[in-house]
């Protein structure tokens, strides 16, 4: 009897050392001379198949460059993607490089030291092979966090072939443009596809009334607070955006769908028009999954002035993720060399096989490129002025409220004068 | 044998790995977020001690409070429903053809994942694609509402695939429950002369009546503590019309980088559940007393 207690001990034992083992994580020592840099990236192989394989390949050509350096990939779509660096920033576990946004997002990880500045790679390795002005979205108090991997500008995408059916053209001005939704609107057509349930989506239509009606940097200047929301041209500008709600405008439901489903339905030819950033580009021109057919009678056009007030060459855009180094990194320079590799090498093969703007400079004669995409690049070389993302310029708290904001601005459940109100209440917090 | 479990150690020691399981993974993280509330923290850099503030802005946040009521509107829903699950039970139980096939179709819902559950119900709900309003049109409805984009809408259109979701599970339990009633004292009732109606409410269900009531709580706490198909499904929008406590709080501590005010929302969540859970039982336990 006594030795079946003994069993029963020992086994209570075993099962609460297994059970407590099992718990303080397995940071064990990783071996001997190698160097391995953990990378966390964004794009999984199903739904950013070009990207996957080019970051495939990218590590490849570095490990073969450096023997003794292995990269471990770890890969999460977006969202799931910014929770999971956010509980690894919090028990001090972050990847060696991974992804991170512009301005407002960055703040909170600079603030914490959990970021490490990169300006020597910026003055050093990467010297003058950023499109100007774009790293300086990843700047905090003059050192920069991030080394900006797309650029990308939002452009409408209208689908020719429906413009044609209704003898419309790609409008010029606002006047042409409330025209042709007018137009559409009658004839059964949705003009407009938006995809408002994420919210940003909507923020782009405000942000280039906005751009537009005030003549330059009054949104800019309202965040950062060297203005004020309370400026006419922001109150207009949402007037104007409910205007177009009243038009029907926006297809059916916008506030309920995400802008997954607002792409679809502008490439099921179901909708129009599409306002979006050129990082959907590729549907557009190279995606093979995208019938010819489609690809074909799809064209842009800058957001048009209204009522004679704003330029036509200034956009909505700006970098979306870029690099980070973790400033605990054990293997921290080798990490910055990974970088500073990955965005050289991202710049060539971003171009020609995914089909998106780099935030590294292009040269595009020498490529062999579709029609459109040079036509963006060409634009893009002329724009006089790009304004961030208005929920990348916020910090995260105000960026929600702005968020939710646009949600009812959309919806009609608040009028323009509160919903300048309400932005300027979240900002003097 | 019996010496071996009379002793305290022994016992202890079966105990203590599952103890200690639930310790590490449910209680430390309880009380530290109930300590986290305390703090001004994004969740990155340094938290900051600040008292009960965080609790005193919970109280006085009026979107806390909607998104309150919206969990408690689900909790009053679910539990009338358990009405309904309980005729369908009461059904399947009396022998009736194919109740084998039907008891397994109601229970697929529950084999899926909630995320898919809840694309599909995307595309039911689609306004200008969805087979709802397909139909809705096609019995002559001029403008069928766009379900998940309406404020005064969409909480009510997303209770339907939640309900519907758990159907399978409530009506399974039932089932297991009508099944146990010895067939002898049904018989005797009919003997007796008892329609199937009197069966049903005189016999049937005062005796699965401990179920009933397990079931009114996992109802009511499961809830309060929604969470899944609301947040693929609408986000808590538009604009909080279909927010729940826990959309809330995880909106605070990942979107807004507020995980102070979040952890002590998810706290104010956990003691709401608590209170609500003893009311119910104190309620059904009251009923019990006049019943028997």
């Amino acid at each position: 009897m006594s030795k079946k207690k003994a069993v029963t001990i020992v086994f209570a034992i075993i099962s609460s050392l297994l059970l407590i083992s099992g718990c303080s994580g397995s940071e064990g020592a990783s071996g001997s001379g190698d160097k391995t840099i953990e990378f966390m990236h964004l794009w999984p192989e199903g739904s950013s198949k070009q990207h996957n394989e080019i970051v495939k390949e990218i590590v490849a050509d570095f490990e073969a460059d450096n023997p003794d350096v292995k990269v471990k990939l770890e890969v999460l779509s977006n969202e799931q993607y910014k929770d999971k660096i956010k509980v690894l920033s919090t028990s001090n576990e972050l990847p060696d490089v991974g992804m991170t946004w512009a301005a407002g997002y960055l703040e909170p990880y600079v603030d914490g030291k959990k970021f490490a500045p990169l300006d020597d790679l910026l003055e050093g390795d990467l010297k003058d092979s950023f499109v100007s002005g774009i790293p300086e979205a990843y700047e905090i108090e003059g050192s920069t966090y991030g080394l900006p991997l797309e650029l990308n500008i939002a452009t409408v995408f209208y689908n020719k072939k429906i413009f044609e059916e209704n003898g419309l053209e790609a409008p010029k001005t606002y006047e042409e443009f409330q025209n042709a939704v007018e137009t559409l609107a009658e004839n059964g057509v949705a003009p407009i596809a938006l995809g408002n349930k994420d919210r940003w989506t909507g923020s782009l239509w405000y942000m280039y009334f906005a751009d537009r009606i005030g003549e330059g940097d009054v949104l800019t200047n309202a965040i950062n607070r060297s203005g004020s929301f309370t400026d006419p041209a922001l109150v207009s500008a949402a007037e104007e955006v409910q205007n177009l709600v009243d038009k029907d405008a926006f297809v059916k439901g916008f506030n309920g769908l995400s802008d997954e489903e607002a792409k679809s339905m502008f490439m099921n030819e179901q909708a129009a028009m599409y306002l979006i950033a050129t990082w959907d580009l590729p549907n557009y021109t190279t995606n093979e999954d995208v019938p010819q057919e489609f690809r074909d009678s799809v064209g842009y056009f800058p957001f048009p002035t209204v009522d004679g007030n704003g330029d036509m060459s200034s956009y909505v855009g700006g970098p979306g993720v870029g690099l980070f180094v973790a400033e605990d990194s054990d293997v921290k320079e080798e990490a910055k060399d990974f970088a500073a590799f990955f965005v050289k090498e991202w710049g060539e093969k971003s171009v020609t096989e995914a089909g998106v703007i780099p935030a590294t400079k292009v040269d595009a004669a020498s490529l062999d490129l579709p029609d459109m995409y040079i036509d963006v690049l060409d634009d893009l070389n002329n724009a006089s002025n790009i304004t961030l993302f208005a929920d990348v310029q916020m910090s995260a708290d105000v960026a929600q409220a702005h968020l939710d904001m646009i949600q009812s601005l959309f919806g009609k459940e608040v009028t323009p004068e509160e919903f300048t109100e309400k932005h300027e209440e979240a900002l003097s917090k | 044998m019996n010496r071996v479990m009379s002793n305290k150690w022994i016992i202890g020691m079966y105990i203590l790995p599952a103890f200690l399981l639930i310790s590490i993974f449910i209680f430390v993280p309880l009380l530290l977020s109930g300590y986290y509330g305390l703090m001004d923290w994004d969740g990155i850099g340094a938290m900051k001690y600040i008292g009960m503030e965080n609790y005193f802005n919970a109280i006085r946040d009026g979107l806390f409070w909607s998104s309150a009521f919206h969990s408690f509107m689900l909790a009053l829903f679910s539990t009338v429903s358990l009405i309904v699950y309980l005729a369908i039970s009461l059904i399947l139980a009396s022998k009736i053809k194919g109740s084998n096939l039907l008891r397994k179709i109601y229970l697929i819902p529950m084999l899926l994942s909630s995320v898919a559950i809840a694309q599909l119900w995307i595309k039911v709900f689609n306004p200008s694609n969805g087979i709802l309003n397909s139909i809705l049109a096609s019995f002559g409805v001029d403008n069928p509402p766009a379900w998940l984009a309406e404020p005064n809408v969409v909480l009510y259109a997303i209770f339907i695939p939640i309900l519907w979701q758990y159907a399978g599970f409530y009506i399974l339990i039932y089932y297991a429950a009508l099944k146990n009633i010895p067939e002898s004292i049904v018989e005797a009732a009919r003997i007796d002369g008892a329609t199937p109606f009197q069966i049903a409410y005189k016999i049937k269900l005062p005796l699965i009546m401990g179920v009933v009531k397990v079931t009114i709580v996992l109802a009511v706490v499961g809830s309060l503590k929604y969470f899944d198909l609301i947040y693929v499904m609408t986000g808590g929008g538009p604009n909080g019309a279909s927010e729940v406590m826990a959309s809330y709080m995880y909106k605070l501590a990942f979107s807004s980088n507020d995980f102070g005010y979040g952890s002590a929302i998810g706290f104010l969540l956990l003691i709401i559940t608590l209170i609500v859970t003893f009311i119910v039982r104190k309620v059904t336990a009251s009923k019990e007393e006049l019943q028997y």
